[in-house]
């Protein structure tokens, strides 16, 4: 073979792939999610929803707070009440409207703060092993010990009611969890030859951990964060069903299920609603984080 | 090398007519196996060589009926010791897949189970097989290892995968695969992540049992060297066809493929030094989108305009030794 | 400082801009390596034995050459890379890079190392950052290096792009999983280059490659040597390549040095019988030149525990009494110049009581034969 001496920098370019559409990480995730119509519609759904709870002061026909001994339990499709009324005469649209207000905040704001601490906490453990990891996850996992819901009720029972307690108490719950994938993720990049080549490149470990660790450990956090939201709606909205969360006049779904819990035998469907309310926005969230995970995953 | 009776139909262990494999998605198809055509004798060793993705394991796979059917669509004919494998009963093919055709793979750590003794797994294939009870099949499964030669056999019946070294697994899973005493053994480059000491050992070995039970093996493997220990026939196959075919010696000593001659000029051993090796330019072709002609003709530097729009046919240059070139060498 | 006492040897090639020691200063000097891998069980975590992974390696890499490491798995021969690199403490030694002791009190702080040795690693799904493009891949390393502007170091990544065969502009923005293994390892070895290096440590770097890329890559390599002025290490399991791209040969077993030499010398006589069975189990391509014995027997040993004396005593078919009770010596690897021949076996050593050891008249017969002889 004397001909198989040419120039090697021509080499691997005439016979390739004809050239590919080069988009950046987060362009290609896009890509993937756009032909995923239920992902699509579960995402409208959540910015609908989010959207409606935060616009409630003029959409909502009625002040949520206000009580008419007239017009009690009305069935749905009443004239005046569309979505009927609860004990108290008050519109239940209004009170979805706005009660989506501490519902979405007590769904998303414990797990953002979760994920932003545990992700923290997590990426440490993972990145250094040893004694850190030792002392971090061994803490975590004391309480990951507890069932989260009982964790939730000793922590806000101990802390007392209110919505501040009630937004520590989950974000306690939500860290260890988060912690925990965050810590398995970063381990994995740990034992890379790309973090190897980068430590040999001479990068401090703070742009190790900034530049390579985090970006492959903020997808599956993320994704698992996004599950997370739907568990937290339901355990606020347990919370506050047990009175340990938002206090009475001040509308929010679980609240109202349980209120509305004596009624349901005179008007079902009217006390479905909130529970109805709590079911498709975590249904959302599920569907949209699987979505997610399915279209995060680089290689598929 | 086993001296065979003119060829006679009842010789012929495995016929492959026009085997063609497409994995079929939403968004593509990807033309793994694009027409195969051979038959293996009894007792005879046919080495696969191709590169990653010339579709070698994908052929080797199709012939367990190991692909999933709903992604795949598999046509051509493919036969083993009289069975129709496209045609048999899922049911029938379980019994095939292990009495007649077994495997072994380049992992043996994924292929055997973690949790159970070699003894135990060997023992549990041979029942599935087998109706015998378990201590007369845990008295096969020690034969089986003394017939692979492993040391201090008793032991290692009850060690689990994981004590075991690379080489000492390997022959472990190869015990597994010949518990039913299978007329094809199928190896998927079972000695590709062996250490050269035992990648010796184990080819000589898997020779000898070879010629001790007379059994027929498809080898597919990237390493000529490997093909050149233990082949009878070798098939060069790229992009998802068998370029070059016929007896060892022939392929290995007088190729006729171009793309044959480059992998000897580029695989390394003994090459003069400081000269730059013969590599072949350029990258296998995409098999989603694959070229008119020659498949090989964009990295061949014999090509000529005709390579680029005509396929060429199997030819016979004498012999059995068969050649897809336009221009073979 | 130290500077081992080397005897001058001519020269042909001119100096780096960053050359210190001059051309007889070897580029890397590493004395008496050990790092030894504690294994903790049990209830209580305590250690219960001990991985002997690099266990005293001594050895010197010339201006301009290849050494070339091989070994069986288990050997150290990775171990030992990343110990070169300093990406793994060593238990004791010392690394010299060019007359200055690395990491140490007035030598070289860890941040010039990082500019002078880099390594390339084997083309694996761990390579390279799959959520990093091409382009950034490479220029991570310059632009982490003070006063080099983002800019500067996409420039400096789109120029090696080019140097190692892959348009900047078709390749640079791609993502590794839209590669190919052959078009991934030239990025790697990119990557090596970013930061300007002068020795390169090369760890199985071609092992995952399809026989054709593999020609490819290596060709490649010894290009880039002798264009950018290169030292290389080349550690590999495959003894067809580091024939073809060393220069000298260092052998490893079980976190020794057993052999070490030029690779001619070596490869046509080998001294050690284990560098003789790795050599003959080198597979012919010749279908009529069959093995029907494997060379070597048993499989590579365990490193938790190693054996008595010389380590590879128990699979050596001349293994004598004094083998399993005393270990042989290397001799001064550190002394020995680019010619030298060494093993670490006790029938290369006249007068060490192994019957096959060479007699006074075998040794002036040797060297009426060799012009150079060896040390003995």
């Amino acid at each position: 073979m004397t001909d198989a001496t040419s120039d090697p920098i021509s080499f691997d370019q005439d016979a390739d792939l004809p050239q590919a559409v080069v988009r950046g990480y987060w362009a290609s995730v896009w890509n993937r999610l756009k032909y995923d119509y239920v992902t699509l519609f579960c995402l409208a759904l959540i910015i609908l929803i989010v959207l409606s709870a935060v616009f409630a002061p003029w959409l909502a026909p009625y002040d949520p707070e206000k009580s008419s001994m007239a017009y009690r339990l009305k069935p749905v499709g009443h004239d005046k009440y569309i979505l009927g009324s609860d004990e108290q005469g008050r519109d239940i649209l209004s009170r979805i409207l706005y009660g989506g207000r501490v519902s979405l905040a007590m769904g998303i704001l414990p797990v953002a703060l979760g994920t932003i601490i545990g992700g923290i906490f997590g990426i440490i453990a993972g990145y250094y092993g040893g004694k850190v990891n030792m002392i971090i996850m061994r803490t975590m996992d004391v309480f990951f010990a507890f069932p989260s819901v009982l964790l939730a009720v000793a922590i806000s029972g101990s802390l007392g009611g209110g919505i501040q307690n009630q937004l520590a108490s989950l974000t306690i719950v939500f860290i260890p969890p988060l912690c925990r994938v965050a810590e398995t993720a970063a381990s994995q990049v740990r034992n890379m030859d790309f973090v190897d080549a980068a430590r040999a490149s001479g990068a401090s470990t703070f742009s190790i951990l900034k530049d390579h660790v985090l970006i492959t450990v903020i997808s599956p956090v993320l994704v698992y964060a996004s599950t997370l939201v739907s568990a937290s709606i339901l355990l606020a909205s347990g919370l506050s069903f047990l009175g340990l969360g938002v206090s009475p006049p001040t509308p929010d779904w679980g609240l109202m299920l349980s209120t509305l819990r004596q009624s349901i035998w005179v008007q079902p469907l009217v006390c479905a609603i909130p529970g109805i309310a709590i079911l498709i926005t975590s249904i959302a969230f599920n569907i949209v984080s699987d979505g997610l995970r399915v279209a995060m995953d680089v290689k598929s | 090398m086993n001296v065979m009776a003119p060829a006679a139909a009842a010789d012929t262990l495995v016929r492959v007519q026009d085997l063609k494999v497409t994995f079929v998605s939403r968004e593509e198809s990807v033309s793994a196996v694009n027409g195969i055509n051979f038959e293996l004798k009894r007792g005879e060793v046919m080495c696969v060589i191709g590169e990653s993705g010339s579709g070698k394991s994908v052929m080797m796979r199709s012939l367990m009926r190991l692909h999933p059917p709903k992604r795949t669509r598999i046509e051509g004919a493919m036969e083993v010791d009289g069975y129709d494998i496209q045609g048999v009963s899922e049911k029938q093919m379980r019994q095939l897949r292990g009495a007649t055709v077994s495997m072994i793979f380049q992992e043996p750590m994924t292929a055997l189970d973690p949790l159970y003794t070699v003894g135990e797994q060997i023992a549990e294939t041979v029942r599935i097989h087998e109706n015998i009870p378990q201590e007369a099949a845990m008295k096969r499964a020690l034969e089986l290892l003394e017939l692979v030669r492993v040391p201090s056999p008793e032991r290692r019946l009850k060690a689990y995968p994981h004590e075991l070294s690379g080489g000492l697994r390997q022959r472990a899973m190869i015990a597994v695969a010949l518990s039913c005493n299978p007329s094809l053994l199928l190896a998927d480059e079972p000695t590709t992540a062996l250490d050269a000491s035992v990648q010796i050992q184990v080819l000589v070995l898997l020779r000898r049992l070879q010629k001790e039970l007379g059994m027929s093996v498809i080898f597919v493997t990237h390493d000529l060297g490997v093909a050149a220990q233990i082949a009878d026939k070798v098939a060069v196959m790229y992009a998802g066809r068998l370029v070059e075919y016929g007896s060892v010696q022939d392929v290995l000593l007088n190729p006729k493929h171009h793309y044959t001659k480059g992998m000897l000029a580029s695989t390394v051993a003994e090459q003069e030094k400081g000269r730059p090796l013969g590599a072949i330019p350029g990258t296998p072709p995409d098999l989603r989108a694959l070229p008119p002609g020659c498949s090989f003709a964009p990295r061949c530097r014999a090509a000529k305009a005709q390579c680029r729009t005509e396929l060429p046919p199997e030819t016979d240059t004498g012999g059995g030794h068969r050649v897809r070139c336009l221009f073979p060498l | 400082m130290e500077q081992p006492v080397k005897k001058p040897e001519p020269h042909d090639r001119d100096l780096h801009p960053r050359d210190r020691g001059g051309p007889a200063q070897p580029m890397l000097i590493a004395r008496d390596i050990k790092k030894h891998f504690p294994i903790h069980a049990g209830l209580m975590n305590r250690q219960v034995a001990e991985v002997k992974a690099v266990d005293g390696v001594s050895f010197s890499v010339m201006k301009g050459e290849t050494l070339g490491v091989v070994g069986e798995s288990g050997c150290g021969k990775s171990t030992l890379a990343r110990l070169l690199m300093h990406l793994m403490d060593r238990d004791s030694g010392e690394i010299i890079l060019d007359g200055l002791a690395v990491g140490e009190y007035q030598g070289m702080p860890l941040g010039d190392l990082r500019r002078s040795m880099q390594m390339v690693f084997q083309d694996s799904y761990s390579s390279l950052n799959p959520r990093f493009t091409v382009e950034d891949s490479v220029a991570y390393g310059p632009s982490k290096q003070p006063g080099v502007s983002k800019k500067k170091a996409r420039e400096i990544a789109r120029d090696l792009l080019e140097k190692v065969g892959l348009r900047a502009k078709l390749f640079g923005a791609r993502y590794p999983h839209e590669l190919s293994g052959g078009q991934k390892q030239r990025v790697n070895i990119a990557r090596a280059l970013a930061l300007d290096p002068r020795i390169v440590i090369l760890d199985e770097a071609v092992s995952a490659l399809d026989k054709s890329v593999e020609a490819q890559v290596l060709n490649l390599l010894n290009e880039l040597k002798a264009q950018l002025d290169l030292t290389y290490v080349f550690i590999s399991h495959d003894l067809h390549v580091v024939h073809y791209i060393s220069d000298r040969v260092l052998v490893m077993y079980l976190g020794q040095v057993v052999e070490i030499g030029p690779v001619d010398k070596i490869y046509a006589s080998p001294q050690h019988p284990y560098t003789k069975a790795l050599l003959e189990c080198q597979l012919s391509m010749d279908p009529n030149e069959r093995v029907d014995q494997a060379p070597l027997a048993g499989d590579p040993p365990n490193p938790v525990n190693p054996p008595s004396g010389c380590r590879f005593h128990p699979r050596c078919p001349f293994a004598e009494d004094i083998c399993s009770s005393k270990m042989p010596a290397l001799g001064d690897t550190l002394r020995a110049g680019r010619d030298d021949h060494l093993t670490a076996c006790f029938m290369a050593q006249p007068g060490s009581g192994h019957s096959k050891a060479p007699t006074q008249a075998d040794l002036l017969k040797r060297a009426a034969a060799h012009p150079a002889p060896m040390e003995v």
